[in-house]
């Protein structure tokens, strides 16, 4: 799933400063998982909105929506009776979300209230971790399941880098496990060891050509 | 005129290198005077690569002043400020100015440095860096095609012996000997036992043959620089014993007392036979190298 933080009220205050009436649109599937952009937080970043803009004298007129899938435009479509209420839009989707809803009603301008960090599962309550790059071309077949090329913080793809720490940790974080260490106890594990003593090639950074394009065939 | 270190390698029984550490700013004052004070004790100066991830005066061109004053240069060059291309049109431009040996490292991450917003490069990784420079050896760049004048770098990587744990890091050490290397220069080694446990380990390596192993040395000048390297500094682990050897050294005798550890250091590599030679890395204290060079008895 996408995971995303939300940004801190000043500088979404600072974005809004000159708009009066706001639409505030959350997500109902990835961002709402990761509490950045749900139901809850659409409620709570408004109620914010409102009293800080009261406390100005110069109070906020605030719509609150959320949508199933910002990154879907049949169901963003379904916000048109809003928008045409409001001055701007907040979205608390991630990136997709907000481009989504700025292509459909390209007349209003749009603010994000997320910064949108990463692809990534929940690892325990409240802390979720980076797993996948979106790299387009998948390596994990020979990496034990583990991603070198977001958990490693180098991104190496033949092994450790000589900083790291003491019990296998990385050069740059003392509580994080190098991804390396990791990978080397997992193929152990499995008696694949083979696997790590195999060259990697350099990166082919043409298997997503940005902008990223995929067009699939329904089976 | 310096001999050329693939020689060195061949013929020499103990080999020294030592590093002239670049400082921020166009001023090569010290520079120059680190490089004419040592360029006739070793027989060989590494130049670090925006050391630490701290933005300096680059590796290429105190190489050209090491060559300029007569010296013989490696060059450092990590992975995590240039991409593919940048890398060999460097190692072309290196070649054709007369540096002929090149050190592949990884680099330290940028989070280490003083630009910590910068955007981390690591196109390649050490190993890939390695087969880089045998392919323009070969004659070629890195997609196939021909160099209109060729380039023949010795080249060398890094090794860490006090790794933990050790074993993905020698599995990525055998990659590189596999890649082909005429040296290594390990990370700092404080404890000679590891080193010699280091050893027994590389000799049951493939591809070893005329492999130079180069011990590390990183001297420590105080108690608190020896803590705020193992908290700081990626790969340097300096054992407790030292730093209490260091602190226990009255003041105003400190620096003596860091030349001594150093050069007992080097003199137990050398006299035990331990591996082929030291890299004394004295990180901005390069003046100190001839004196620890003469307490080890070199």
């Amino acid at each position: 799933m996408v995971i995303a933080e939300r940004k801190p009220l000043g500088e979404i205050r600072n974005m809004l400063a000159g708009y009066k009436r706001i639409l505030v649109v959350g997500c109902g599937t990835c961002v709402t998982i990761c509490w950045a952009g749900g139901e809850k937080e659409v409620g709570i970043l408004s109620s914010q909105l409102r009293l800080a803009s009261s406390k100005d004298g110069n109070e906020l007129s605030i719509i609150e929506a959320v949508v199933e899938r910002q990154c879907e435009k049949e169901m963003v479509e379904e916000l048109r009776d809003k928008v045409q209420e409001v001055d701007a839009i907040l979205s608390m989707g991630c990136g997709v979300g907000v481009q989504t809803i700025a292509d459909i009603f390209e007349e209003k301008p749009i603010f994000p209230a997320l910064n949108t960090t990463f692809i990534g599962m929940p690892e325990a309550e409240g802390l979720w971790t980076e797993k996948c790059g979106a790299c387009g071309d998948c390596l994990l077949y020979w990496t034990g399941g583990i991603c070198p090329v977001v958990r490693c913080a180098k991104g190496l793809l033949n092994g450790p880098c000589g900083g790291t720490r003491k019990g296998g940790k990385c050069e740059i974080d003392p509580e994080k496990d190098c991804a390396w260490v990791l990978i080397y106890r997992r193929l152990e594990r499995q008696g694949r060891l083979d696997l790590m003593r195999k060259y990697y090639e350099p990166k082919n950074y043409r298997a997503v050509k940005r902008p990223g394009k995929v067009q699939a065939m329904q089976a | 005129m310096a001999k050329p270190f693939r020689e060195t390698l061949k013929t020499k029984d103990f080999i020294v290198t030592a590093e002239a550490g670049p400082g921020k700013g166009s001023n090569t004052e010290k520079l120059t005077e680190h490089i004419e004070l040592l360029k006739d004790k070793v027989d060989g100066l590494n130049v670090t690569d925006n050391q630490s991830a701290v933005m300096r005066y680059p590796s290429l061109g105190t190489c050209l002043l090491i060559k300029e004053h007569g010296g013989e240069p490696i060059l450092q060059i990590t992975c995590r400020d240039r991409n593919r291309l940048a890398i060999q049109a460097d190692l072309l431009f290196a070649y054709s100015r007369g540096i002929n040996n090149v050190l592949c490292l990884t680099g330290d991450a940028i989070d280490t440095g003083d630009h910590k917003e910068a955007k981390p490069v690591f196109d390649l990784d050490s190993v890939q860096l390695i087969h880089l420079v045998h392919t323009l050896n070969s004659g070629k760049d890195m997609v196939g095609n021909e160099l209109d004048g060729g380039v023949d770098f010795c080249i060398g990587a890094s090794a860490t012996p006090s790794a933990d744990p050790i074993e993905p890091q020698l599995m990525k050490f055998q990659k590189k000997l596999d890649a082909g290397v005429d040296f290594i220069q390990t990370q700092a080694v404080y404890d000679m036992d590891e080193l010699k446990r280091f050893m027994e380990n590389f000799h049951k390596m493939d591809h070893i043959e005329g492999v130079k192993i180069l011990a590390g040395i990183v001297p420590i000048w105080g108690a608190k620089m020896a803590s705020y390297m193992n908290e700081s500094v990626p790969g340097i682990y300096v054992p407790q014993y030292l730093i209490d050897e260091i602190d226990q050294a009255p003041k105003g005798t400190k620096a003596a007392k860091g030349i001594e550890m150093a050069g007992r250091l080097v003199r137990q590599v050398k006299e035990e036979g331990i591996c082929d030679g030291v890299h004394v890395m004295a990180i901005g204290r390069e003046e100190r190298v001839p004196a620890i060079l003469e307490a080890a008895g070199i």
